[in-house]
Protein backbone atom coordinates (compact mmCIF):
# COMPACT_ATOMS: atom_id res chain seq x y z
CA UNK A 1 0.00 0.00 0.00
CA UNK A 2 1.60 3.22 -1.09
CA UNK A 3 1.42 6.30 0.93
CA UNK A 4 1.05 9.20 -1.71
CA UNK A 5 0.90 12.61 -0.94
CA UNK A 6 -1.22 14.91 -3.10
CA UNK A 7 0.40 18.00 -3.44
CA UNK A 8 0.16 20.74 -5.88
CA UNK A 9 3.59 21.11 -6.70
CA UNK A 10 5.76 18.66 -8.18
CA UNK A 11 7.42 16.05 -6.19
CA UNK A 12 10.87 15.84 -5.15
CA UNK A 13 11.40 12.33 -5.79
CA UNK A 14 14.11 10.70 -3.87
CA UNK A 15 15.60 7.17 -4.29
CA UNK A 16 17.68 5.61 -1.30
CA UNK A 17 19.23 2.47 -1.75
CA UNK A 18 19.79 0.64 1.80
CA UNK A 19 17.12 0.29 4.85
CA UNK A 20 19.71 0.88 7.24
CA UNK A 21 20.53 3.76 9.77
CA UNK A 22 22.45 5.69 7.33
CA UNK A 23 19.58 5.24 5.08
CA UNK A 24 16.95 6.23 7.10
CA UNK A 25 18.82 9.02 8.88
CA UNK A 26 18.80 10.51 5.25
CA UNK A 27 15.02 9.82 5.22
CA UNK A 28 14.13 11.74 8.41
CA UNK A 29 16.22 14.95 6.98
CA UNK A 30 14.39 14.64 3.62
CA UNK A 31 11.02 14.11 5.09
CA UNK A 32 12.10 16.68 7.70
CA UNK A 33 12.88 19.85 4.91
CA UNK A 34 9.53 21.20 4.27
CA UNK A 35 9.72 20.88 1.06
CA UNK A 36 7.69 17.75 -1.12
CA UNK A 37 10.37 15.26 -0.71
CA UNK A 38 8.58 11.72 -1.21
CA UNK A 39 11.24 9.17 -0.02
CA UNK A 40 11.35 5.70 -1.68
CA UNK A 41 13.74 3.08 0.32
CA UNK A 42 15.11 0.13 -1.83
CA UNK A 43 16.72 -2.40 0.29
CA UNK A 44 17.90 -5.93 -1.11
CA UNK A 45 16.93 -8.24 1.91
CA UNK A 46 12.65 -8.35 2.67
CA UNK A 47 14.03 -7.12 6.24
CA UNK A 48 14.59 -3.48 7.16
CA UNK A 49 17.18 -2.21 9.41
CA UNK A 50 20.69 -3.32 8.42
CA UNK A 51 22.95 -3.87 11.12
CA UNK A 52 20.74 -2.52 14.14
CA UNK A 53 19.01 -6.05 13.28
CA UNK A 54 21.96 -8.25 12.02
CA UNK A 55 25.00 -6.46 13.25
CA UNK A 56 23.86 -5.67 17.04
CA UNK A 57 24.61 -8.14 19.25
CA UNK A 58 21.62 -10.07 20.49
CA UNK A 59 22.71 -9.24 24.09
CA UNK A 60 22.35 -5.85 23.92
CA UNK A 61 18.77 -5.34 22.98
CA UNK A 62 18.55 -1.83 24.87
CA UNK A 63 21.12 -0.58 21.44
CA UNK A 64 18.27 -2.20 19.00
CA UNK A 65 15.35 0.25 20.23
CA UNK A 66 16.92 2.47 17.85
CA UNK A 67 14.37 0.80 15.01
CA UNK A 68 11.41 2.55 16.87
CA UNK A 69 12.62 5.48 15.76
CA UNK A 70 13.28 4.27 12.02
CA UNK A 71 9.42 2.99 11.91
CA UNK A 72 8.43 6.23 13.04
CA UNK A 73 10.16 7.56 9.92
CA UNK A 74 8.82 4.05 8.00
CA UNK A 75 5.12 5.41 8.39
CA UNK A 76 5.75 9.36 7.71
CA UNK A 77 3.38 9.94 5.00
CA UNK A 78 5.81 10.45 1.46
CA UNK A 79 7.42 7.48 2.69
CA UNK A 80 7.95 4.04 0.79
CA UNK A 81 9.75 0.94 1.34
CA UNK A 82 10.24 -1.15 -1.41
CA UNK A 83 12.29 -4.68 0.13
CA UNK A 84 13.64 -7.42 -1.74
CA UNK A 85 14.96 -5.40 -4.18
CA UNK A 86 18.37 -5.33 -5.22
CA UNK A 87 20.35 -2.16 -6.96
CA UNK A 88 22.26 -3.95 -9.71
CA UNK A 89 20.46 -6.78 -10.13
CA UNK A 90 17.16 -6.37 -10.32
CA UNK A 91 17.41 -2.19 -11.30
CA UNK A 92 20.02 -0.33 -12.88
CA UNK A 93 21.56 3.51 -11.10
CA UNK A 94 20.75 4.52 -14.85
CA UNK A 95 17.14 2.98 -14.25
CA UNK A 96 16.97 4.83 -10.86
CA UNK A 97 18.11 8.17 -12.45
CA UNK A 98 15.34 8.33 -15.03
CA UNK A 99 12.44 7.51 -12.71
CA UNK A 100 14.32 9.67 -9.60
CA UNK A 101 15.81 13.13 -8.94
CA UNK A 102 18.42 11.75 -6.99
CA UNK A 103 19.72 8.42 -5.63
CA UNK A 104 21.12 8.64 -2.19
CA UNK A 105 23.76 5.23 -1.75
CA UNK A 106 23.58 3.80 2.16
CA UNK A 107 24.61 0.59 1.22
CA UNK A 108 27.21 0.05 3.80
CA UNK A 109 29.89 -2.08 4.62
CA UNK A 110 29.08 -5.57 3.61
CA UNK A 111 32.62 -7.14 2.99
CA UNK A 112 35.43 -7.69 5.33
CA UNK A 113 39.17 -6.14 4.98
CA UNK A 114 41.69 -9.66 4.66
CA UNK A 115 44.61 -9.77 6.76
CA UNK A 116 46.48 -10.62 3.35
CA UNK A 117 48.29 -13.90 4.62
CA UNK A 118 48.99 -16.94 4.00
CA UNK A 119 46.79 -20.07 5.43
CA UNK A 120 43.95 -17.09 5.38
CA UNK A 121 41.56 -19.29 3.82
CA UNK A 122 42.57 -22.52 5.32
CA UNK A 123 39.51 -24.11 7.50
CA UNK A 124 38.95 -22.62 10.09
CA UNK A 125 39.59 -19.32 9.62
CA UNK A 126 36.27 -17.37 9.24
CA UNK A 127 35.80 -13.42 9.62
CA UNK A 128 33.84 -11.44 12.30
CA UNK A 129 31.40 -10.23 9.51
CA UNK A 130 30.23 -14.02 8.93
CA UNK A 131 30.03 -14.79 12.49
CA UNK A 132 28.15 -12.26 13.42
CA UNK A 133 26.00 -12.25 10.63
CA UNK A 134 25.78 -16.23 11.21
CA UNK A 135 24.10 -15.69 15.00
CA UNK A 136 22.59 -12.65 13.91
CA UNK A 137 20.10 -14.65 11.49
CA UNK A 138 21.60 -12.66 8.75
CA UNK A 139 19.97 -14.81 5.04
CA UNK A 140 23.52 -14.27 3.98
CA UNK A 141 25.04 -16.17 6.33
CA UNK A 142 22.33 -19.13 7.27
CA UNK A 143 24.60 -21.97 5.90
CA UNK A 144 27.72 -20.75 7.54
CA UNK A 145 29.33 -23.57 9.82
CA UNK A 146 32.22 -22.36 12.45
CA UNK A 147 34.05 -25.30 14.25
CA UNK A 148 33.34 -25.08 17.28
CA UNK A 149 34.64 -28.11 18.68
CA UNK A 150 38.05 -26.40 18.72
CA UNK A 151 39.29 -24.79 22.38
CA UNK A 152 41.35 -22.18 21.08
CA UNK A 153 40.69 -19.73 19.44
CA UNK A 154 42.31 -16.21 17.95
CA UNK A 155 40.21 -13.18 17.31
CA UNK A 156 42.52 -10.70 15.64
CA UNK A 157 41.66 -7.40 16.13
CA UNK A 158 40.50 -4.88 19.16
CA UNK A 159 37.25 -3.11 18.63
CA UNK A 160 33.60 -3.83 19.36
CA UNK A 161 32.59 -6.01 16.81
CA UNK A 162 35.92 -8.43 17.93
CA UNK A 163 34.76 -7.30 21.70
CA UNK A 164 31.06 -8.78 20.23
CA UNK A 165 32.59 -12.09 18.94
CA UNK A 166 34.16 -12.84 21.88
CA UNK A 167 31.56 -12.17 24.56
CA UNK A 168 29.07 -14.73 22.64
CA UNK A 169 31.57 -17.09 22.68
CA UNK A 170 32.71 -16.95 25.84
CA UNK A 171 29.48 -16.09 27.69
CA UNK A 172 27.24 -19.49 28.86
CA UNK A 173 24.68 -20.14 26.30
CA UNK A 174 21.95 -20.36 29.15
CA UNK A 175 22.44 -16.29 28.93
CA UNK A 176 21.61 -16.43 25.11
CA UNK A 177 18.41 -18.67 25.46
CA UNK A 178 16.18 -15.65 25.76
CA UNK A 179 17.73 -13.53 23.23
CA UNK A 180 17.07 -13.06 19.52
CA UNK A 181 20.02 -14.73 18.72
CA UNK A 182 19.07 -17.49 15.57
CA UNK A 183 18.21 -20.63 16.97
CA UNK A 184 20.91 -22.73 14.57
CA UNK A 185 23.75 -20.32 16.23
CA UNK A 186 21.99 -21.54 19.80
CA UNK A 187 22.34 -24.85 18.81
CA UNK A 188 25.61 -24.80 17.82
CA UNK A 189 27.07 -22.83 20.61
CA UNK A 190 25.41 -25.19 23.13
CA UNK A 191 28.03 -27.46 21.92
CA UNK A 192 30.88 -25.25 21.58
CA UNK A 193 34.16 -26.79 23.16
CA UNK A 194 35.98 -22.92 22.89
CA UNK A 195 37.78 -22.55 26.43
CA UNK A 196 40.52 -20.03 25.49
CA UNK A 197 40.04 -16.83 23.43
CA UNK A 198 43.15 -14.76 22.38
CA UNK A 199 42.07 -11.47 21.33
CA UNK A 200 45.02 -10.24 19.51
CA UNK A 201 45.67 -6.47 18.35
CA UNK A 202 48.47 -4.96 16.22
CA UNK A 203 49.46 -2.28 18.28
CA UNK A 204 49.57 -1.55 22.53
CA UNK A 205 46.38 -1.52 25.39
CA UNK A 206 46.21 2.23 25.15
CA UNK A 207 45.41 2.06 21.23
CA UNK A 208 42.78 -0.72 21.32
CA UNK A 209 39.76 0.47 20.38
CA UNK A 210 37.14 -0.96 22.41
CA UNK A 211 34.74 1.72 23.80
CA UNK A 212 35.51 0.82 27.83
CA UNK A 213 31.83 -0.18 28.05
CA UNK A 214 32.50 -3.10 25.98
CA UNK A 215 35.68 -3.93 27.45
CA UNK A 216 34.20 -3.77 31.12
CA UNK A 217 31.50 -6.22 30.16
CA UNK A 218 33.99 -8.82 28.93
CA UNK A 219 35.83 -8.58 32.49
CA UNK A 220 31.88 -9.21 33.98
CA UNK A 221 31.74 -12.84 32.20
CA UNK A 222 30.39 -15.55 34.30
CA UNK A 223 33.30 -18.20 35.76
CA UNK A 224 35.68 -16.32 32.86
CA UNK A 225 39.12 -15.01 33.69
CA UNK A 226 40.12 -11.41 31.75
CA UNK A 227 43.73 -11.92 31.81
CA UNK A 228 46.68 -9.47 30.25
CA UNK A 229 50.33 -10.05 30.25
CA UNK A 230 52.19 -7.19 32.35
CA UNK A 231 54.77 -6.81 30.04
CA UNK A 232 52.57 -5.35 27.61
CA UNK A 233 51.62 -2.27 29.72
CA UNK A 234 54.77 -1.08 29.62
CA UNK A 235 53.90 2.35 27.98
CA UNK A 236 55.96 4.44 25.75
CA UNK A 237 56.25 8.33 26.29
CA UNK A 238 54.04 8.50 23.17
CA UNK A 239 51.17 6.43 24.55
CA UNK A 240 50.99 8.24 28.08
CA UNK A 241 50.88 11.56 26.15
CA UNK A 242 47.88 9.93 24.28
CA UNK A 243 46.59 8.45 27.36
CA UNK A 244 46.98 12.42 28.92
CA UNK A 245 45.04 13.73 26.24
CA UNK A 246 41.74 15.76 26.83
CA UNK A 247 40.06 14.47 23.69
CA UNK A 248 40.94 10.49 24.58
CA UNK A 249 37.71 9.36 25.79
CA UNK A 250 37.91 5.59 26.24
CA UNK A 251 41.96 5.07 26.75
CA UNK A 252 42.05 5.66 30.38
CA UNK A 253 39.23 3.67 31.08
CA UNK A 254 40.62 0.78 29.02
CA UNK A 255 44.03 1.39 30.65
CA UNK A 256 42.26 0.65 33.64
CA UNK A 257 40.82 -2.29 32.81
CA UNK A 258 43.80 -3.93 31.14
CA UNK A 259 45.60 -3.01 34.28
CA UNK A 260 43.09 -4.83 36.25
CA UNK A 261 43.16 -7.85 33.98
CA UNK A 262 46.46 -8.11 34.45
CA UNK A 263 46.94 -8.56 38.74
CA UNK A 264 44.70 -11.42 37.99
CA UNK A 265 45.98 -15.07 38.35
CA UNK A 266 44.96 -17.50 35.32
CA UNK A 267 42.03 -19.60 36.79
CA UNK A 268 40.80 -22.75 35.66
CA UNK A 269 37.02 -21.45 34.93
CA UNK A 270 34.62 -22.03 32.39
CA UNK A 271 36.62 -19.97 29.85
CA UNK A 272 39.89 -17.86 29.75
CA UNK A 273 40.05 -14.76 27.42
CA UNK A 274 43.70 -13.13 27.22
CA UNK A 275 44.33 -9.71 25.58
CA UNK A 276 47.02 -10.25 23.34
CA UNK A 277 49.02 -6.86 22.42
CA UNK A 278 51.99 -5.55 19.97
CA UNK A 279 50.85 -8.71 18.11
CA UNK A 280 50.41 -8.85 14.10
CA UNK A 281 49.45 -12.66 11.91
CA UNK A 282 52.06 -13.41 9.56
CA UNK A 283 50.72 -16.66 8.66
CA UNK A 284 48.08 -19.41 9.22
CA UNK A 285 49.68 -22.99 9.26
CA UNK A 286 47.51 -26.27 8.87
CA UNK A 287 46.97 -29.74 7.17
CA UNK A 288 44.02 -28.29 5.50
CA UNK A 289 42.50 -26.74 8.94
CA UNK A 290 44.43 -24.11 10.85
CA UNK A 291 46.85 -25.45 13.52
CA UNK A 292 48.80 -22.47 14.76
CA UNK A 293 48.79 -18.96 14.28
CA UNK A 294 52.31 -17.61 13.58
CA UNK A 295 52.28 -13.79 14.58
CA UNK A 296 55.65 -11.06 14.56
CA UNK A 297 55.75 -9.21 17.73
CA UNK A 298 55.81 -5.20 16.83
CA UNK A 299 57.36 -2.17 18.34
CA UNK A 300 55.36 1.17 17.76
CA UNK A 301 56.94 4.21 15.81
CA UNK A 302 55.58 7.17 15.31
CA UNK A 303 53.57 10.76 16.70
CA UNK A 304 51.11 10.17 19.55
CA UNK A 305 47.71 9.34 17.59
CA UNK A 306 49.49 8.09 14.56
CA UNK A 307 51.70 5.66 16.40
CA UNK A 308 51.82 2.19 13.51
CA UNK A 309 53.10 -0.67 14.26
CA UNK A 310 56.26 -2.20 13.02
CA UNK A 311 57.01 -6.03 12.68
CA UNK A 312 60.29 -7.25 13.87
CA UNK A 313 61.85 -10.29 13.16
CA UNK A 314 60.75 -11.90 16.63
CA UNK A 315 58.01 -14.64 15.68
CA UNK A 316 55.91 -16.31 18.30
CA UNK A 317 53.06 -19.44 17.75
CA UNK A 318 49.83 -19.62 19.41
CA UNK A 319 48.20 -22.86 18.84
CA UNK A 320 44.74 -22.62 18.01
CA UNK A 321 42.24 -24.40 15.81
CA UNK A 322 39.56 -21.23 14.87
CA UNK A 323 40.32 -17.77 13.71
CA UNK A 324 38.18 -14.93 13.47
CA UNK A 325 39.90 -11.36 11.82
CA UNK A 326 37.81 -8.59 12.87
CA UNK A 327 39.66 -5.54 11.33
CA UNK A 328 37.07 -3.86 9.54
CA UNK A 329 34.41 -4.14 7.23
CA UNK A 330 34.82 -3.22 4.06
CA UNK A 331 32.32 -1.19 1.24
CA UNK A 332 30.67 -3.34 -2.10
CA UNK A 333 31.51 -1.48 -5.60
CA UNK A 334 27.95 -0.67 -6.97
CA UNK A 335 27.76 -1.31 -10.69
CA UNK A 336 27.49 2.16 -11.91
CA UNK A 337 29.12 4.32 -9.64
CA UNK A 338 32.79 4.57 -8.97
CA UNK A 339 34.80 3.09 -6.23
CA UNK A 340 37.94 4.12 -3.98
CA UNK A 341 39.55 0.31 -3.97
CA UNK A 342 41.99 1.14 -1.00
CA UNK A 343 39.04 2.46 1.15
CA UNK A 344 36.28 0.77 0.46
CA UNK A 345 34.24 3.73 0.11
CA UNK A 346 32.67 5.41 -3.03
CA UNK A 347 34.57 8.86 -3.85
CA UNK A 348 32.72 11.68 -2.67
CA UNK A 349 32.83 15.45 -1.64
CA UNK A 350 29.99 16.29 1.49
CA UNK A 351 27.89 13.79 0.15
CA UNK A 352 28.09 14.23 -3.44
CA UNK A 353 29.40 11.01 -5.75
CA UNK A 354 32.73 11.96 -7.27
CA UNK A 355 34.09 10.33 -10.54
CA UNK A 356 37.67 11.84 -10.40
CA UNK A 357 36.96 15.50 -11.43
CA UNK A 358 33.73 15.29 -12.28
CA UNK A 359 30.59 15.29 -9.48
CA UNK A 360 28.36 12.62 -11.24
CA UNK A 361 24.65 14.14 -10.85
CA UNK A 362 22.04 13.40 -8.60
CA UNK A 363 24.10 10.65 -6.98
CA UNK A 364 24.85 11.02 -3.50
CA UNK A 365 26.62 8.38 -0.43
CA UNK A 366 25.97 8.33 3.29
CA UNK A 367 27.00 5.65 6.19
CA UNK A 368 29.77 3.45 5.93
CA UNK A 369 29.85 3.83 2.26
CA UNK A 370 30.83 7.39 2.22
CA UNK A 371 33.01 7.67 5.34
CA UNK A 372 34.17 3.52 5.87
CA UNK A 373 33.21 1.51 8.63
CA UNK A 374 33.58 3.66 11.50
CA UNK A 375 31.43 4.98 14.45
CA UNK A 376 28.25 3.83 16.11
CA UNK A 377 24.37 4.14 15.04
CA UNK A 378 24.80 7.93 15.94
CA UNK A 379 27.34 9.14 14.08
CA UNK A 380 25.19 8.57 10.80
CA UNK A 381 22.88 10.23 12.08
CA UNK A 382 25.38 13.80 11.63
CA UNK A 383 26.79 11.81 8.63
CA UNK A 384 23.16 11.78 6.91
CA UNK A 385 22.65 15.33 7.89
CA UNK A 386 25.15 16.59 5.63
CA UNK A 387 24.82 14.61 2.33
CA UNK A 388 21.37 15.55 2.68
CA UNK A 389 22.21 19.19 2.77
CA UNK A 390 23.96 18.93 -0.26
CA UNK A 391 21.47 17.13 -1.98
CA UNK A 392 19.17 20.28 -0.74
CA UNK A 393 21.82 22.46 -1.93
CA UNK A 394 21.66 21.32 -5.46
CA UNK A 395 17.46 21.21 -6.10
CA UNK A 396 17.58 23.78 -8.61
CA UNK A 397 19.98 22.03 -10.46
CA UNK A 398 18.54 18.46 -10.63
CA UNK A 399 15.08 18.99 -10.42
CA UNK A 400 14.89 20.62 -13.66
CA UNK A 401 11.92 18.36 -14.74
CA UNK A 402 9.04 16.31 -13.15
CA UNK A 403 10.55 12.82 -12.48
CA UNK A 404 7.69 9.51 -11.66
CA UNK A 405 8.99 8.05 -8.99
CA UNK A 406 7.87 5.16 -7.37
CA UNK A 407 4.87 5.10 -9.76
CA UNK A 408 6.86 3.93 -12.36
CA UNK A 409 9.56 2.10 -10.48
CA UNK A 410 6.98 -0.56 -9.09
CA UNK A 411 5.76 -1.59 -12.47
CA UNK A 412 9.42 -2.20 -13.63
CA UNK A 413 10.21 -4.09 -11.10
CA UNK A 414 7.30 -6.31 -10.89
CA UNK A 415 7.04 -6.56 -14.64
CA UNK A 416 10.52 -8.29 -14.14
CA UNK A 417 9.02 -10.69 -11.94
CA UNK A 418 10.82 -9.15 -8.55
CA UNK A 419 8.10 -9.49 -5.53
CA UNK A 420 8.58 -6.26 -3.85
CA UNK A 421 7.61 -5.98 -0.53
CA UNK A 422 6.09 -2.74 1.31
CA UNK A 423 6.37 -1.84 4.61
CA UNK A 424 3.25 -3.40 5.75
CA UNK A 425 4.58 -6.88 4.61
CA UNK A 426 7.70 -5.90 7.15
CA UNK A 427 5.50 -5.42 9.99
CA UNK A 428 3.73 -8.82 9.70
CA UNK A 429 7.11 -10.79 9.27
CA UNK A 430 8.04 -8.97 12.29
CA UNK A 431 4.76 -9.95 14.15
CA UNK A 432 5.12 -13.40 13.00
CA UNK A 433 9.12 -13.14 14.32
CA UNK A 434 7.78 -12.00 17.19
CA UNK A 435 4.60 -15.25 18.01
CA UNK A 436 7.68 -17.46 17.03
CA UNK A 437 9.69 -16.37 19.58
CA UNK A 438 7.07 -16.41 22.52
CA UNK A 439 7.01 -19.88 23.49
CA UNK A 440 10.71 -20.34 23.82
CA UNK A 441 11.36 -16.77 25.93
CA UNK A 442 13.09 -15.05 23.17
CA UNK A 443 12.09 -11.78 22.05
CA UNK A 444 11.54 -12.94 18.38
CA UNK A 445 12.71 -15.76 16.41
CA UNK A 446 14.05 -14.42 13.10
CA UNK A 447 13.20 -15.88 10.06
CA UNK A 448 16.49 -16.63 8.21
CA UNK A 449 15.71 -17.84 4.65
CA UNK A 450 14.95 -14.93 2.04
CA UNK A 451 12.37 -18.31 0.63
CA UNK A 452 10.43 -18.22 4.17
CA UNK A 453 10.08 -14.41 4.36
CA UNK A 454 8.48 -13.97 1.21
CA UNK A 455 6.63 -16.92 1.83
CA UNK A 456 5.10 -15.41 5.13
CA UNK A 457 4.77 -11.90 3.11
CA UNK A 458 2.59 -13.34 0.51
CA UNK A 459 0.07 -14.82 3.57
CA UNK A 460 -0.07 -11.44 4.81
CA UNK A 461 -1.23 -9.60 1.28
CA UNK A 462 -4.04 -12.42 1.11
CA UNK A 463 -5.31 -12.13 4.77
CA UNK B 1 22.90 2.88 32.59
CA UNK B 2 21.39 6.04 30.73
CA UNK B 3 24.34 8.77 30.04
CA UNK B 4 23.74 11.91 31.75
CA UNK B 5 24.62 15.22 30.90
CA UNK B 6 27.20 17.47 33.95
CA UNK B 7 27.80 20.47 34.81
CA UNK B 8 29.87 21.43 32.02
CA UNK B 9 27.10 21.74 29.70
CA UNK B 10 26.15 24.82 31.51
CA UNK B 11 26.89 28.36 29.49
CA UNK B 12 27.82 26.14 26.67
CA UNK B 13 24.98 24.24 25.22
CA UNK B 14 26.87 22.98 22.01
CA UNK B 15 24.62 19.85 21.32
CA UNK B 16 27.44 18.33 19.36
CA UNK B 17 25.33 15.91 21.08
CA UNK B 18 22.60 15.92 19.33
CA UNK B 19 23.73 15.47 16.21
CA UNK B 20 24.52 12.14 17.22
CA UNK B 21 22.19 10.78 18.81
CA UNK B 22 20.34 8.14 17.22
CA UNK B 23 17.12 8.15 19.42
CA UNK B 24 16.63 12.13 20.17
CA UNK B 25 16.83 11.88 23.70
CA UNK B 26 18.14 15.29 24.04
CA UNK B 27 15.98 17.95 25.64
CA UNK B 28 17.33 21.46 26.84
CA UNK B 29 16.38 25.16 28.18
CA UNK B 30 17.65 28.28 27.59
CA UNK B 31 21.16 27.01 29.70
CA UNK B 32 22.44 23.57 29.02
CA UNK B 33 20.37 20.29 27.96
CA UNK B 34 19.36 17.31 29.60
CA UNK B 35 19.09 13.45 28.62
CA UNK B 36 15.65 11.51 29.11
CA UNK B 37 16.92 8.49 30.80
CA UNK B 38 13.75 6.60 29.28
CA UNK B 39 14.71 7.30 25.96
CA UNK B 40 18.28 6.92 25.98
CA UNK B 41 19.84 3.44 24.71
CA UNK B 42 23.37 3.97 26.08
CA UNK B 43 25.21 3.87 22.70
CA UNK B 44 27.64 6.55 23.80
CA UNK B 45 27.58 8.35 20.59
CA UNK B 46 27.07 11.61 22.71
CA UNK B 47 30.04 11.38 24.95
CA UNK B 48 33.18 12.00 22.74
CA UNK B 49 30.61 14.84 20.38
CA UNK B 50 31.13 17.03 23.67
CA UNK B 51 33.53 19.82 23.42
CA UNK B 52 33.71 19.98 26.97
CA UNK B 53 32.99 16.30 28.07
CA UNK B 54 30.10 17.28 29.58
CA UNK B 55 28.39 13.77 29.17
CA UNK B 56 28.94 10.79 31.30
CA UNK B 57 27.69 7.14 31.64
CA UNK B 58 26.40 6.82 34.91
CA UNK B 59 28.52 3.85 35.54
CA UNK B 60 31.66 6.06 34.79
CA UNK B 61 30.47 9.74 36.75
CA UNK B 62 32.41 11.30 39.21
CA UNK B 63 30.79 11.21 42.60
CA UNK B 64 30.87 15.29 42.50
CA UNK B 65 28.54 15.07 39.62
CA UNK B 66 26.19 12.37 40.82
CA UNK B 67 23.50 15.19 40.87
CA UNK B 68 22.61 15.39 37.91
CA UNK B 69 21.23 11.80 37.12
CA UNK B 70 18.02 13.05 38.84
CA UNK B 71 18.66 16.46 37.17
CA UNK B 72 18.33 15.19 34.08
CA UNK B 73 16.08 12.83 34.45
CA UNK B 74 13.40 15.32 35.89
CA UNK B 75 14.26 18.51 33.69
CA UNK B 76 14.16 15.95 30.71
CA UNK B 77 10.68 15.21 31.28
CA UNK B 78 9.62 18.81 31.51
CA UNK B 79 11.41 20.19 28.21
CA UNK B 80 10.58 19.82 24.40
CA UNK B 81 12.95 17.78 22.41
CA UNK B 82 15.95 19.11 20.52
CA UNK B 83 15.74 17.98 17.27
CA UNK B 84 18.88 19.11 15.06
CA UNK B 85 22.36 21.24 16.61
CA UNK B 86 22.10 24.21 17.54
CA UNK B 87 24.39 27.31 17.67
CA UNK B 88 26.44 27.47 21.16
CA UNK B 89 25.72 30.12 23.79
CA UNK B 90 27.35 33.69 23.07
CA UNK B 91 28.93 32.22 26.70
CA UNK B 92 30.55 29.01 25.34
CA UNK B 93 33.69 29.94 23.77
CA UNK B 94 35.04 31.88 27.11
CA UNK B 95 33.36 28.61 29.12
CA UNK B 96 34.72 26.38 27.17
CA UNK B 97 38.65 27.53 27.94
CA UNK B 98 38.00 28.29 30.99
CA UNK B 99 37.40 24.49 31.54
CA UNK B 100 40.40 24.09 29.40
CA UNK B 101 39.36 22.40 26.17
Amino acid sequence: METVVESAVPAIQVAIVGAGPSGFYAAEALLRSGLPVRVDMIERLPTPFGLVRSGVAPDHPKLKEAILVYDRIARAPGFNFLGNVSVGRDVSVAELRATHHAVVFACGAETDRRMGIPGEDLSGSYTATEFVGWFNGHPDYRDRTFDLSQEAVAIVGQGNVAADVCRILAKPVAQLRTTDIADHALNALADSRVKEIHVIGRRGPVQAKFTTKELRELGEIVDCATLVDPADLALNAESEAELAHRSNVNGPGNLSLFRAFASRKAVFGRCTIWFRFHLSPAALIGDGHVEKMILARNLLEGVPFAQVARPTEEKIELPCGLVFRSIGYRGVPIPGLPFDESRGTVPHASGRVVDSTEMLEGLYVTGWLKRGPTGIIGTNRADSLETVQSLLAELPKICDREKPGVEALRPLLEGRGIRVLNYQNWLMLDAAEIDRGKPKGKPREKFTRIHEMLVVSLDSDMA
Amino acid sequence: MPHVVTDNCHLCRFTDCVAVCPVECFHSDEERTYIDPDVCIDCGACIPACPVHAIYETIDMPDDQRRWVAINADRSHALPVVYAKQDPLPTAAARRAELGY
